[in-house]
């Protein structure tokens, strides 16, 4: 195990490995089951049951479903741009999967000797004694978060039909608009944590100084961020580029078989990124009791806190109904933009003044 | 300009209550809903002495608007008279009841049978022996 390969020893190449192998598989399944039980605490909230015929309490409901999709015709209409049209399913999907890479999901823990962080991209550095992770770590999940959008304006666009174009219109805007008060609301994050590394945000919130409620601003900037997150990634109340009841389905109204199910996908998948991302920043990551003393607790708190977002995600779906248009847009540049630069005008006086958290 | 917040944390609570809920759904393969008892389903001729009470007086199949029925009349050994055809097609029956109504001997009735699915056109012909009411 001490060899080493292009200046890194072997271990690292090893736990690297591993900690894709165990990320990708918890997205994944995550995803799946994040189907599951959307609908059945939807159902649930509106006094049904829910999915309940496929294996016992309908827990197999995911696979089937799966397994439906994949059977099913693979329909290109004629008159798409098929090169977009096959290449817009993936580019939805990619993106919500490799922004879990610098996500940190619990803390360095200690394998046959070698130290291992949580975060794929992350490792430990012997020589200096400590986690060496991306060091723009905000900056990369930003920056993949907007490439997300270029799949559903692309699905929109190649489809060749009204209903897709009007789909991926709209998420275009939409996308554009609540990025920058998204981006803007977690600026005093590291303004606070003096860092854009998540290794670094997290470390800054250990022992429950998590930012929800270190500082009056980050405070309000967590919602914000989150409203933000939810229209960002078409989460119910700004669920218009693929509005049932206007556009059919939106931007994947011509879509079918497996490449729907990339779409539906990449949703679901965006929705664990960004309530992990909402976790990460503002609630203190793996952060929790112990999780310092007994690292192998801190995936748990971090796993709790993901699937604590996400059930908050489907009772918004289940309580509030979609916004209209032109609500959306002047909600997202006349209410959430300005506060989310207020929020960083404050937070840069106070910390002038001497006011960093309440934990000091 | 009212207090955007409120209405949507007091929405977020009805949600969240009737999470808890007991839900009111019908299990329905398993659970069969109770029909109303002058719920109009499939017929049934009723039976007195053992035989049917239909006297094949062709009333039904006059009154009928979907003419879906098909009466013939036989003589039995009293020399009375008696159907010796009766079948209802369940694919042109509209369930009006008008034929129970005008029934003169009170022959037929209405269930509340109302799974009448099939695979085959012939199977929605429901000749005498199947609509006999079952004791």
């Amino acid at each position: 195990m001490d060899n080493v390969i292009l200046g890194l020893p072997m271990y690292y190449y090893v736990a690297m490995v591993a900690k894709v192998l165990v990320a990708f598989v918890f997205v994944l399944l995550s995803v799946a089951y994040a189907t599951y039980a959307e609908r059945k605490i939807i159902g649930h909230m509106q006094v049904r049951v829910g999915p309940d015929r496929t294996g016992p309490m309908g827990l197999l409901q995911p696979i089937a479903d799966g397994l439906k999709l994949f059977f099913k015709e693979e329909i290109v209409p004629g008159e798409s741009n098929k090169l977009a049209f096959l290449l817009a399913p993936f580019i939805a999907l990619v993106p919500a999967f490799l922004t879990f890479a610098a996500v940190p999901f619990g803390n360095t823990i200690e394998v046959m000797g070698y130290k291992i962080p949580l975060q794929i991209a992350a490792y430990y550095d012997t020589g200096m004694g400590k986690v060496v992770d991306l060091n723009v770590g905000v900056l990369y999940i930003l920056a993949l978060a907007s490439l997300g959008v270029y799949g559903i304006v692309l699905a929109g666009w190649s489809s060749n039909s009204k209903y897709s174009l009007l789909g991926g219109l709209r998420a275009s805007a939409q996308m554009i608009s609540y990025e920058l008060a998204a981006g803007f609301a977690i600026i005093p994050v590291f303004m606070l944590a003096g860092s854009l590394s998540l290794h670094e945000i997290v470390k800054a919130q250990e022992g429950f100084r998590w930012f929800i409620w270190s500082n009056p601003m980050t405070f309000v900037g967590t919602f914000l961020f989150y409203v933000c997150a939810l229209a960002e990634i078409n989460r119910t109340p700004f669920d218009l580029p693929e509005a049932e009841t206007e556009l059919v389905s939106g931007f994947c109204t011509e879509y079918s078989s497996m490449k729907y199910a990339m779409f539906f996908m990449a949703e679901y998948a965006n929705m664990v990124t960004v309530c992990a991302i909402t976790a990460t920043m503002f609630l203190g990551g793996w952060d929790g009791p112990f999780s310092s003393t007994i690292p192998i607790l801190s995936p748990i708190y971090f796993v709790a806190k993901v699937y604590f977002l996400m059930f908050l995600t489907m009772w918004i779906r289940a309580t509030v109904p979609r916004y209209r248009y032109d609500q959306l847009m002047s909600l997202g540049w006349k209410v959430l933009l300005p506060t989310a630069l207020c929020l960083i005008v404050l937070t840069a006086i106070a910390g002038s003044l001497g006011f960093n958290t309440f934990f000091g | 300009m009212p207090n955007p917040f409120t209405p949507i944390i007091q929405g977020m609570k009805i949600t969240l209550s009737h999470l808890f809920k007991k839900p009111i759904t019908l299990m329905y393969p398993e659970v069969k809903p109770k029909v109303a008892e002058r719920f109009r389903g499939l017929h049934a001729l009723k039976v007195s002495h053992n035989k049917a009470k239909c006297v094949a007086c062709y009333l039904c199949p006059t009154v009928c608007p979907a003419k879906c029925i098909r009466v013939e009349a036989g003589e039995d050994e009293n020399h009375d008279k008696f159907a010796a055809v009766y079948e209802i097609d369940m694919l042109r029956c509209i369930f009006c009841g008008y034929c129970v109504e005008a029934c003169p001997v009170d022959a037929l009735k209405m269930t509340g049978e109302f799974e009448l699915a099939n695979y085959h056109r012939k199977d929605f012909l429901f000749v005498k022996e199947r609509l006999l009411e079952k004791k």
